[in-house]
Formats: structure tokens, sequence, C-alpha cells
């Protein structure tokens, strides 16, 4: 019997436990096949963050480190300089990595770390209950910013891939959606190249998944991802911003 | 291997390296700068890897992410960066990483100063960190202990796989003694300490048929599950405080009429303090911890000689040593204590004269 | 038999290395040594001080209450740490820099115009190794051999120029130590 689907092997038999709707699962899996293609199974690490994807070292299925929150970076670029011959991703949210963790994930990528990181925008904290996140949008509401995010008291959000993108070391920075099917396909193959980056040695990579919160945007599955196109993704815009393999700079 | 004058500072780095350090990761601050700058010199010259953080939080993540995979990993700093890294510290601890951590003491609170101080030792032996967990903490008195411990805390992170840290302060680091350094690890052995970790750590699957999925990891969500983590380590805890105490004597005799009890470089002033007391026959004696976690609570009360009217405590801080004392001494006999604050070490005459006052 | 010292002046006099190559010698002739310096902003400009002990036994306290020797390179030096001198001790003092001297009668003192004479030699550079001089030949802590040798070492090669200079600034420190 010919298989056409199959669990990756770079994902554990452990069950999601992401909310219905949920982004997280898809962008695991993308990162799980990247990993099988490449075949890096047995020479790669990656570290889980803290939101909502704190449990991903349950979820892939080699050596994960868990870290404190917004350090990932740190702890993947202790992981990488201590074992070069492995290769290391950290997956972060959009809280753990634009707010608590600026300064690790500017300077990971400043330092071209060989490492990549697989950054998912929501625009808002999901796990601790739907607070405003550093990306959450104008006037839009979170638990925290019950009257709509006051861009003249709290500031703009930020936009994580531009602001990368000014600094010369990083090889390759793409923003990518996974909305839809298409942009599904579309982010495996951000997804994949940046993997293959990795596995050669090329420097830093990161990929930014512009998703989802139905839970905590209190829409349901459909409507939340009609919501992120019509809301997120003029603002976050996907896109190549930097390939040096490709000559984009 | 003939002896080098060199300054605390440098000396604990170069035996970090012979003791088959090879990945360190520090942020820049006074007093301990000659040992960042140290390691950046020298770790090249080893395939080592020196990296510059961009903070002591990022620092002690790296050192986290290092030790995960196994390998011996430093990070060095001062009291405020100290206080910075105690997140990691904790979730090291929780997740029984083998780190050594040092601390070249200053001043404080807050900024404070750059002078040495022991103002750490609250921080350093009762959780500076968050949660249940305990630290190995040495306190070296000398350059030569100073040096002597680097390869005795990594032996002893490996064994417990736990974070030591190293707690010296400004005055240590900064002076220069002869020292001597025990003969670098070779390749080879640095080699098999990098692999007696690979049953649990970040390691790659050399069979691929035998596929291992490690995780570096302090989060036990369930209650019952954490209850049972936190009891494993308490029980480790507890084989630490039974096998690890060190401690060291000076002058302590049934004679003793005065028994004092000082760490680290307060230690040192006491113990010129004693010897011009022996010459005028007065009969004082010393002990000195030199682990602070865990601290020789029976050494203290057996040193007490049969003659001892007054337990005396010297530090460079308000009295924080002076509660693991009094847990010693157990109200046997009265404790006193004395102490100099703001970076400014105190003299063997004012030790002198406190001692003398008690005759 | 142990000895204690301060050497203290201006940032810049190089007190911190006389003390340093005091230790490094009589470590060299096989004794206990300990180097302690003042850090901090003060070592730029200010007063910098280093205390240097030299024993034949384990050294407890590196830091000196009482000196045995003083070096003192300008006046709040000799301000600072006259007082304290051991009775019968010795300060050395440079009166290029010392306007008002040192008061007490009860210690040994060697006065010199010690940055004139370095002025002299050649450079501000050598009045550390002056002052080494000095020391060698007012209480014979460490041995000229040693220094020399130590000198030799790394400026041999380096700069046979200011090797020159250097020991000619310790052979006259050492003369003026002996009067």
């Amino acid at each position: 019997m010919e298989v056409i689907a199959k669990r990756p092997e770079s994902l554990t038999k452990t069950p999601f436990t992401y909310c219905p709707g949920c982004l997280h699962g898809v962008a695991h899996r993308l990162i799980a096949e990247a990993i099988d293609e490449q075949g890096l199974i047995n020479k790669m690490a990656g570290v889980a963050p803290v939101g909502c994807s704190v449990f991903a070292y349950k979820f892939f299925n080699f050596d994960m480190a868990q870290a404190a929150h917004g350090r990932a970076p740190a702890v993947a670029t202790g992981i990488k300089r201590a074992r070069p011959d492995m290769h290391v991703f950290a997956y972060q949210g959009d809280g753990d990595l634009a707010a608590i963790g600026t300064a690790e994930i500017v300077h990971a990528a400043n330092r071209g770390e060989h490492i990549s990181v697989f950054f998912v925008n929501n625009a808002i904290y999901g796990m601790t209950g739907g607070q405003m996140a550093p990306t959450t949008l104008p006037d839009m509401k979170t638990t925290t910013s019950p009257y709509g995010r006051k861009v003249d008291d709290i500031g703009y959000p930020i936009r994580v891939c531009e602001l990368l993108a000014t600094l010369v070391a990083p090889y390759y920075i793409e923003r990518v959606s996974l909305l839809s099917p298409a942009e599904i396909i579309k982010a495996k193959k951000a997804v994949s190249k940046a993997i293959q980056y990795n596995k050669e040695g090329r420097g830093f990579t990161f990929i930014e998944f512009v998703s989802t919160c139905p839970t905590n945007w209190g829409f349901d599955p459909v409507k939340s991802r009609d919501w992120a196109r019509e809301n997120m993704l003029p603002f976050y815009k996907p896109g190549v911003f930097r390939d040096k393999g490709e000559g984009v700079e | 291997m003939s002896k080098i004058l060199m300054k605390g500072n440098e000396a604990v780095a170069e035996a970090a390296i012979r003791a088959g350090c090879r990945l360190y990761f520090a942020y820049p601050i006074t007093p301990q700068s000659e040992l960042i700058e140290y390691m950046a010199k020298m770790m090249p010259k080893v395939n080592g890897t020196f990296l510059q953080a961009e903070s002591e939080v990022s620092a002690i993540n790296m050192v986290y992410g290092a030790a995960g995979a196994g390998k011996r990993v430093m990070t060095s700093s001062s009291s405020p960066g100290i206080a910075l890294k105690m997140e990691g510290v904790s979730y090291m601890a929780g997740a029984e990483l083998p780190a050594v951590i040092i601390n070249v003491q200053r001043g404080g609170p807050g900024l404070g100063d750059i002078q040495p101080s022991q103002g750490d030792y609250f921080q350093a032996t009762k959780g500076g960190g968050h949660g249940d967990y305990r630290m190995i903490v040495l306190a070296p008195s000398s350059v030569q202990e100073f040096a002597d411990m680097a390869a005795e805390a990594f032996d002893l992170a490996d064994k417990y796989r736990n974070p030591v840290m190293i707690l010296a302060d400004g005055m240590l680091g900064q002076m220069m003694e002869p020292v001597e350094f025990k003969p670098a690890k070779t390749q080879e052995e640095i080699d098999a300490l990098g692999n007696i970790h690979n049953s649990w750590c970040i390691c790659p699957n050399e069979d691929g048929d035998a596929k291992h999925h490690h995780e570096i990891n302090s989060l036990e969500i369930d209650p019952s599950v954490l209850e049972k983590h936190v009891n494993e380590l308490y029980e480790k805890y507890g084989r630490i405080e039974r096998d690890e105490v060190r401690f060291d004597t000076y002058n302590v005799s049934d004679d003793n009429e005065i028994l004092c009890v000082a760490w680290g470089t307060a230690s040192r002033i006491v113990k010129s303090a004693i010897n011009e007391l022996t010459a005028q026959g007065k009969s004082v004696g010393l002990i000195r911890p030199i682990t602070c976690w865990p601290f020789p609570y029976e050494a203290v009360a057996e040193a007490i000689g049969p003659k001892v009217r007054k337990v005396y405590v010297f530090e460079l801080n308000t009295g924080q040593m002076l509660d693991d004392v009094k847990i010693a001494v157990q109200g046997k006999v009265p404790v006193t204590f004395w102490g100099k604050v703001g970076g400014i070490v105190f003299t063997p005459a004012e030790i002198k004269e406190k001692l003398e006052a008690c005759f | 038999m142990t000895t204690e010292m301060i050497c203290a002046g201006f940032g810049g006099q190089g007190v911190l290395t006389i003390g340093r190559f005091i230790a490094q010698a009589a470590m060299k002739e096989g004794r206990n040594v300990s180097w302690l310096p003042s850090y901090g902003p003060e070592m730029r400009g200010g007063t910098a001080n280093v205390s240097t002990v030299v024993s034949d036994e384990p050294i407890a306290s590196p830091i000196v209450s009482f000196p045995d020797v003083l070096v003192a390179l300008n006046q709040p030096s000799v301000d600072k740490f006259a007082p304290s001198i051991r009775k019968g001790g010795v300060i050395i003092i440079n009166t290029s820099m010392c306007p008002h001297g040192c008061k007490r009668d009860d210690v040994q003192k060697v006065a010199a115009p010690m940055s004139d004479i370095a002025q002299e030699i050649g450079s501000q550079m050598v009045l550390n190794m002056l002052a080494i001089g000095i020391i060698i030949g007012k209480t014979g802590l460490i041995k000229y051999e040693t220094i020399e040798e130590e000198l030799n070492s790394f400026l041999k090669e380096k700069n046979p120029d200011l090797l020159e200079k250097n020991l000619t600034a310790i052979k006259r420190g050492i003369e003026i130590g002996q009067k």
C-alpha cells in the first residue's frame, strides 16, 4: 500500500496540546518535515520557549532544551557552541521573542549565530490568557489593553523581520503566513530553506510565521484566519527580507 | 612546575582551562575584568569558545545551553551581574545541569562599589534564584586556592549535575600571589569528559537505530511530578551535605579561649591577628568554612574547645554567615559578630583589637 | 622574617610595578609573597598604592596595617601612610614631589629628589626602578641580580636602551639607599 501521508519521524507520538484551530501544530509539522527531508534527525537539537509552545520539547523527536522566558536564542547559542557538529533551532512566540527576549534575538542574529529561529507571531500572549504582545496591532483589544492598544501610550507593534534585516550578519530572513493551504505550502518552502542553510552552516536563519489565536482573539478558527488576513498581513507583510543564498541583501 | 606570580582572576581562568573548560560566556564587570580578558586571550589558543554575551542574563543562558550539551562550561561576574544570572542558576539547578559560576564579589547593594565585599553570602547559599534548590559554594582565601578550586568545582558539578559557585571577592581577584598549576588535562581526557553526560545531555545520535530524545528541562507542570522531582533534588542535596563539607582550621586547640569563624578573604586577616595574639600568649582559634554550602555545622560545633568563652564571627558584610554559625553553635556559647562593609576590608590591627577586648 | 611594604604615588608613577617587581624577585628567591593593589577609578591620576608582603612564613593577611617600608612618591602618599609606619621602619620619600616631607622622627628616612634623578637618567619611566634600587640599597629585601635577570628576560630583546636606563636607575638607587 502506498503511504501518502505519515507522521514525520522528527515528531514524537505525544499528542499536541494546542487549542482547536491553533497553528503551532502546523508550524511544528513543517519544521519536522524539513528536518526529516534533510536527514538531520540524528544531529538536531531544538530549544522550546516559554509560552503556548512551552511543551515543544515533548513534541520534537530529538534532543530538546526548554529555555527560560525569552532566552531561547542564548540557550541555542550555548548548545551550538558546545556541539558545533549538531544543528540547532529555537522556537519562539511573540512575547517571548519580541518583548522579554529582545536582546537575545537581536544579538544572536547580529553574531550571525549558526542557528535557525522560528518565530510564531499571533499578536498576543496565548498561554497566560490573552495579554497584549509587542506585536499586538494598534487598537487591538487584549486583556491588558482592554480599550485597545493605544499607540501613543504603549507604542506601535514591532516588525521583527524588518528589525533584524537592519543587521548585516543574518543569512536568511523571511516572513510567511499559515492562513491557508497555499500559504502553508509556501511556508514549508521557507522552512526547508532555513533548515537546508542550517545544515550547510551558512549562518543565522529566521522565519516568522504570521499566525492566529482563535481562543484569545475570541473567533472561531476560520474567522480568525480571515481576521488575520485582513488585519495582520497588511502590517506584517510576507516576504523575503534577506537571502544571501539567493543574492537578496 | 614552577610558581608564577599571578592575579587571582587570571589564575582561576588558567586553572579552568587546564581543568578542561572549553566554553566560557560572560559579560564585563569590575573587579573581574582580568578573568574575562584572560579567557578572551586564551580560549582561542586551545580551540575553545570565548563569547562576550550581550548581558549577564544571556551569558548564563548560554551556559545553560552548553551545560545541557554536556560540556564543561563556565561564566564569571561580580555581585550585580551575579544577581542577573540567578534566574539561570535556578533553571540549571532544576534541570540538573553542571556548570561553574565565579563571583568576584564587590560592595552592594545596588551598584554599590567595586571594592572587595562578602555581601553575597546569602545570595549564594540561601537561594539567589527562585525555588527550592541548592548550589555548591566554594570560598577560596588565596590565589592558589582560588585556582585549585576551578578543577574541584568542575568535578563537583559533574558529579552531582548541579551548578557550583566559586565565591571570591575583589581582593582575591585583584591580588597577585605565587600559584602553581596542576598539569593541564590532555585532549583525550577532555574528550572523555565531554562525553560523560551523553546518557542524558543534548548530543548527536551516533547510532541511527538507537535514537534518543533527551530533554533539558526544569518544567514539570504536574504537581505530583514536580513534587517527586524536588524531593529527588532534596535527596541529592542531602548526599552533598553528607559528603562534600570542606573546612580548614587554624590554631584550634583545647586552650582556645576564643574561636573565630571567618571565610574567604576575611579569614586571612583574622589569621594575622591570631598570630599576633599567640605571640602574646593568648589562645584564639579559627575555623574557616571552605564550602559555604554545604556549611560545616558539625565542624564548627566540634571546634569549640572546653575553654572557649565566645565564638567571634568576622565577615566583610553585616553578618550573613553569622546565621549559619548560630545554627551550628546552638546557643552553647555566645556568638559575637563584627564586620566591615562598603568594600572596606578590615585590617589585622582592627581584628586584633576586637579580639583583645575579649580577654 | 616578614617585610610589609606600601608603595604609593600618583597613578602613572609606576607604584604598582615597584611592588610587582619586588614580589616577583622575592618569589624567585624562594620566599612567600603577596601583592595587593588599590584598584578602580583612583588608579588614573589619583593616588595609587600597592601593599606587598615578603615573608619566610606563609602570608596570612595581604593587607598591610603598619608597613615596615613605605615608598612615597608624592606628598598625599606621605600624609596618608607615614603615620602608620612601624617604629624604626623605613620611609623612602621622593622630595621632588613632597614639599612638606615627613614629620616623623622615629623612622629611618631616605629622602631624594627621585623624579629629578629619573629625568637625569633619561625618563620618568625609570622612577619606579630608582625606587626599587633604593629599597634594595636600604633594606636588602631582594638581590640586585634577581631584578637584573628579570629585566633582562623581557627587555633585552625588546628594548635594550630602556633596559640600560632601568639598570642605571636601580644602581643609582642602591647607592642612594646605602648612604
